[in-house]
């Protein structure tokens, strides 16, 4: 889109959020707890970590203070959009035996919700994770082609996404752990958001991408951006891209995951992975989960939920009595080669966005790029066969 | 409806805090009374009756000679045994004695040691006789326990989630206290079902709920180290509630110097 982007003062950011809040939408964003940023709901502009930045290494994350005013440099946190679409844990339908045998779908309230700080990183992922669960809707069509994909619909993500709003924030900053320029996907929001916001000296750049996006600007008290201001928003958006030490190689991943299954790597990493299934919790894409039923205890009725699960959890590959994944080894194997290579058979992308979560939130710190750099410095080297 | 099930609840070393989440279930335990009948619950009842029954649940760890026989006598009366709790699943907090000279406590403790029957060893009751199923926790919980009642009532094999707590922790949204703080926390390798109840609070887990399915206590154990943690204190972090349990005690070995006197029964 090309219309003319605006300016909105950074001490006018209330207005952004009451013009939200005035259409309707439960407003979320970003706000400090516990030590990190997490997606929770905003009234006002001191909601927001106002002057935090996150230091982000494998396996750590700290808050610390920048000593400025500014209020999105604090990158991300463990939390991506994924838990707003994609829930945690939900109930899917209900089944009643008073009587007769009836069974409900419990479909969740369609209520708008404008998410403000979405990173670019979030809505790529997000929009990989539109492949799996919009393969069918003709609403919001997903963004991405390609792979097998699917026909299906999953109307419980469907009712969100329909109802979501998203205010992108683009980078001016990366974590330590950030890739994204390197995956294609940021550090600047392209496509899939409402309204995106670049963080400036005193104000925002703000540019719409939807009706609804521009419906939203006429609330706000905007004035013209001149040349300066977006060409000073592009060369920050671009010093956070150029600042990123971290990059993924791509180059040929598919035959190179694929072609080493049995490299000595895969039993190293296995020494230093706990199996806990974080990587997986945090990342925007895993859209892995498992569904049981709850009986009441007087056996009347019944509720099937689903929550997320991890190919980490040994339940996950259990098949007719027998896992088919257990050990570390195979099962880290399994998530790296999905998420880097099949997934592109899969669904014609890649299942990395570049956030760097999997990094900063794997307990022992493990990098996945290092995993792929290591078997890409000694390619066909050959594990000892188990004894 | 068939006929109502015959429950058992039994104890043997343990402190009573399983069977009081039993007692708490408190209205569902009306709900309970129309499917089955309570025929043997000493915490909540003073009549016992005999076998066989169609559930046992078993608290408490084998600790005496008496025990040994008893845990023996109630798996050839019940069609279904379930274990309740880190004592009775693990051996629980009195194995940290299997580490231990047990004459030597037992000498220095008791005026009359000869009145004192007790094993060498706090070992959990899967070392002795087949298991059914396995509910953890130090205390265990009760939506937890409700799920495995309804699931015997449908009669359908209980279902007892392996993963690990950071999976809940995720779920419910917490922050993780290992990577914020630096907090030793044990949930990357214990088994969710508390509803990851301390890192909730900004507390690091201390493994009450027992080793997940397949965990890394080793690699976890590493972390420790670089967290700052020495040698004895990673050894105890690992050995607790949960101690005996055979990836906990994997977790401590890398970092101890004193092995079991006597070797593992499992």
């Amino acid at each position: 889109m090309t219309a003319q982007s605006r300016l909105l003062a950074r001490a006018d950011f209330n207005a952004l959020i009451h013009a939200l809040e005035a259409q309707g939408y439960r407003v979320l964003g970003p706000r400090e707890r516990a030590g990190a940023i997490v997606f929770d709901e905003i009234t006002r502009a001191e909601d927001l970590p106002v002057g935090r930045v996150s230091a982000q290494q494998p396996g750590s994350y700290r808050l610390e203070d920048s000593g400025n005013g500014r209020f999105f440099d604090y990158v991300h946190g463990p939390e991506s959009l994924k838990r707003f679409l994609f829930a945690p844990e939900e109930r899917l339908w209900t089944v009643s035996a008073e009587g007769t045998v009836s069974f409900k779908e419990t479909l969740p309230e369609a209520r708008p919700v404008a998410v403000i700080g979405a990173r670019a990183c979030d809505i790529a992922g997000m929009q990989v994770q539109d492949r799996t669960f919009l393969a069918g809707n003709e609403k919001i069509p997903p963004l991405l082609k390609g792979g097998h994909g699917g026909i299906y619909t999953d109307p419980y993500y469907a009712t969100r996404r329909e109802n979501l709003f998203i205010v992108a924030v683009n980078c001016t900053r990366s974590a330590a752990t950030c890739f994204c320029a390197s995956m294609d996907t940021g550090p600047r929001a392209r496509a899939g958001y409402d309204l995106a916001l670049t963080e400036l000296e005193d104000d925002f750049l703000v540019e719409a991408n939807s009706t609804a996006g521009e419906a939203l600007l006429a609330a706000l008290p905007l004035r013209n951006a001149d040349a300066g201001a977006e060409s000073a928003a592009a060369e920050a958006i671009e010093a956070a891209a150029v600042s990123q030490t971290r990059r993924m190689d791509t180059t040929g991943i598919q035959a190179l995951l694929f072609d080493n299954l049995e490299h000595p790597r895969w039993d190293d990493v296995a020494e230093r992975c706990l199996s806990c299934g974080n990587c997986t919790m945090v990342c925007p894409t895993c859209f892995c989960h498992s569904e049981t039923d709850v009986t009441s205890l007087d056996g009347a009725t019944s509720e099937h939920r689903r929550q997320w699960d991890s190919c980490f959890a040994l339940d996950h590959s259990y098949l007719h009595g027998a896992q088919i994944r257990p050990q570390i080894r195979q099962r880290y194997r399994q998530w790296l080669t999905h998420k880097l290579a099949s997934w592109i058979e899969q669904f014609g992308t890649s299942g990395c966005v570049g956030c760097g979560r999997c990094i900063t939130w794997c307990p022992t710190g493990i990098d996945l790029i290092e995993e792929v750099n290591a078997i890409r410095a000694t390619p066909g080297a050959q594990r000892a066969a188990d004894i | 409806m068939a006929q109502k099930l015959r429950i058992a609840v039994h104890k043997f070393a343990s402190c009573d805090g399983c069977q009081m989440q039993f007692l708490n279930l408190e209205q569902d335990l009306l709900t309970l009374a129309r499917q089955v009948e309570i025929v043997h619950f000493a915490e909540a009842t003073s009549v016992m009756q005999q076998g066989p029954y169609d559930v046992s649940f078993v608290e408490g760890s084998i600790s005496t000679s008496t025990d040994l026989q008893r845990i023996q006598q109630v798996r050839a009366a019940s069609r279904m045994l379930i274990t309740i709790g880190a004592c009775a699943t693990a051996g629980g907090l009195q194995a940290l004695r299997n580490w231990k000279d047990h004459g030597e406590f037992v000498r220095a403790i008791y005026a009359r040691p000869e009145y004192i029957d007790s094993l060498a060893q706090s070992t959990p009751v899967s070392a002795h006789v087949k298991v059914d199923a396995e509910l953890w926790g130090c205390p265990i919980d009760q939506q937890q326990l409700k799920r495995v009642l309804s699931d015997v009532l449908a009669r359908i094999t209980p279902r007892i989630p392996g993963e690990s707590v950071c999976m809940e922790c995720k779920r419910a949204g917490n922050v993780c206290v290992l990577v914020t703080k630096g907090e030793p926390c044990l949930g990357p390798v214990t088994r969710t079902g508390c509803g990851a109840l301390c890192p909730r609070y900004e507390r690091d887990c201390y493994g009450c709920f027992g080793p997940q399915e397949d965990g890394n206590a080793r690699a976890l154990g590493r972390r420790f180290q670089a967290l700052g943690l020495s040698a004895d204190e990673i050894v105890r972090r690992f050995r607790f509630i949960n101690g005996w349990a055979p990836a906990m005690r994997a977790g401590a070995q890398a970092w101890e110097k004193q092995k079991p006197i006597i070797e593992n029964m499992d």
